[in-house]
């Protein structure tokens, strides 16, 4: 057993006490305090899976861009297309760097047409921000909003019972990958039908002190449904079953979108933007390596950087890997050059100096369609 | 969530208790607590040789692995077999239906370095607050 390291102070959301109130075993991540599980990561998994789940993601961040020319801005360092998005609309999209490999993942929002919200990683919100600000030849006001939000996400099957509880705007008619302004739980907020589990649900932007009365209001207007507080460690086992990527596994400075299994947030038909022309050559003589999805077919559980071999010798690392609660089964996320990637492909894990056979399966790995 | 007083402690978690030549070795209620649902157990065959310190196998939860080190020299003279199927046993009895292997004494020194009940507690204490 090895102790948690501690290194610089860690920032605590605006739900950090009650966390620590109703048990929660806390971590840090992203350089925040986070709880990683109430009363177990299964049964959170579970709930989400099956019923609605609570999460405090407030770590994540905010990064707000205005202007005439905000559109410009955010197509010129993004890979996705906002100019496509409408009001109330958001995508994910990729923060290129000129090597086409990723500053960050997102979420951008457009809140009107020169106003856009984007949503950015925790770890990354000020290399973002620095970034975008930095190389900004559109005269775009742009602005670290992060201390202005507090983010929960309502995920799983009953979500929307429980949100349209909460409010009069029409959650039911609001399609995947929309949002709407107004009144939450009785907080000013921005809702949004999206989440990183792979189940339906809403991430709910609103004001840091509106956060705990919303938690609470949250879990009473879900009492009826079970919900659930989830930790980071139900939210990691739940975007894995779907596939989704994690920033500093299946993603990072390196990986391109099309290396990632992105290439449908590249749009190079647009106008031009960071990193394009490496993701054209890409895209012409396409990529030798990229993400894979594997189970084990031995016993053993694989783990975040071990070893990929096939014949004995390293092909590639594993960049995510659990046990499935979805699946019962022992899943994972690896980067393999392509001729390794083809589905039924036999490969070793390395555990712990032994070598366990996986085979290379499709991803998602749960898709909420066929369960 | 008591800790037995005839039993000895690692600063790695570890339990262990002597009956005559044997020694029985668990991981503590503190180490199954922190790692959560125990989903899977990498336990050694009988007849290895453990030396004191030296990772031997592993227990995982679905977030986390752990290494497990042998708190004395020895040779694993048999391992629960029961945790193949019932891993949550580690999370129901740690100090006893959990345990994971016996093995054999090489020297009893070994043991005085270990720390006692009343000891581990502090320990876990200190490290929570540190």
């Amino acid at each position: 057993m090895a102790a948690t390291d501690r290194q610089p102070p860690l920032r605590p959301t605006p739900l950090n006490r009650l966390h620590r109130a109703a048990g929660a075993r806390m971590v840090g991540f992203g350089g925040w305090d986070m709880p990683v599980e109430y009363e177990g990561v299964v049964a959170e998994h579970n709930a989400v899976r099956t019923g609605v789940g609570l999460f405090d993601v407030s770590h994540m961040g905010e990064i707000e861009v205005r202007g005439p020319q905000a559109v410009d801005l955010v197509d010129s360092l993004c890979s996705n297309r906002a100019a496509s998005l409408r009001d109330g609309q958001a995508q994910y999209s990729g923060l290129l760097n000129p090597r086409g490999g990723f500053l960050d993942d997102l979420l951008v929002h457009r809140l009107a047409t020169e106003h856009f919200l984007l949503c950015v990683n925790a770890a990354n919100q000020v290399a973002d921000f620095e970034w975008i600000r930095g190389n900004n030849p559109f005269d775009a006001e742009v602005e670290l909003a992060s201390e202005r939000y507090a983010q929960l996400a309502i995920q799983g099957p009953q979500a929307l019972a429980v949100a349209r509880r909460l409010t009069g705007l029409d959650l039911d008619g609001m399609r995947y990958y929309w949002f709407a302004q107004g009144e939450f739980a009785g907080a000013p907020a921005i809702i949004a039908r999206t989440g990183y589990t792979g189940e339906d649900g809403f991430e709910v932007y609103l004001p840091p002190t509106e956060a705990v009365r919303t938690w609470h209001a949250i879990m009473a207007a879900g009492a009826g449904e079970s919900i659930r507080p989830c930790g980071l460690g139900a939210r990691n086992t739940l975007r894995l079953e779907a596939a989704m990527s994690l920033y500093g596994h299946e993603i990072d400075a390196d990986t391109t979108p099309y290396e990632a299994g992105l290439g449908w947030i590249v749009k190079l038909g647009k106008q031009a933007f960071c990193g394009r022309e490496r993701l054209a050559r890409q895209r012409r003589e396409g990529v030798r390596r990229k993400i894979a999805g594997f189970e084990m077919r031995g016993r053993g559980i694989a783990r975040d950087g071990y070893r990929v071999l096939s014949d004995g010798r390293e092909v590639g690392r594993v960049t995510s890997a659990s046990p499935s609660p979805a699946l019962g089964r022992n899943i994972g996320l690896c980067m393999l050059p392509v001729e390794y990637c083809g589905k039924g492909q036999p490969v070793e894990i390395e555990i712990r100096r032994r070598r366990v056979a996986a085979e290379i399966v499709p991803t998602p790995f749960y898709d909420r369609k066929r369960h | 969530m008591e800790y037995p007083a005839e039993y000895r402690y690692t600063r790695e978690h570890e339990w262990v208790r002597v009956d005559g030549d044997i020694a029985t070795v668990g991981i503590t209620h503190h180490a199954q607590d922190q790692l959560g649902d125990v989903v899977y157990v990498e336990l050694p065959e009988a007849g290895t040789k453990l030396q004191v310190d030296g990772a031997f196998g592993a227990v995982e939860s679905v977030k986390a692995v752990s290494d497990i080190y042998a708190p004395i020299s020895g040779e694993v003279t048999a391992v629960n077999a029961d945790l193949i199927d019932a891993p949550e046993k580690i999370n129901d009895d740690p100090h006893g239906e959990g345990w994971l292997v016996r093995m054999t004494v090489f020297d009893t020194n070994e043991l005085q370095a270990l720390l006692t009940a009343e000891q581990y507690q502090q320990y876990v204490a200190a490290e929570a607050g540190a």
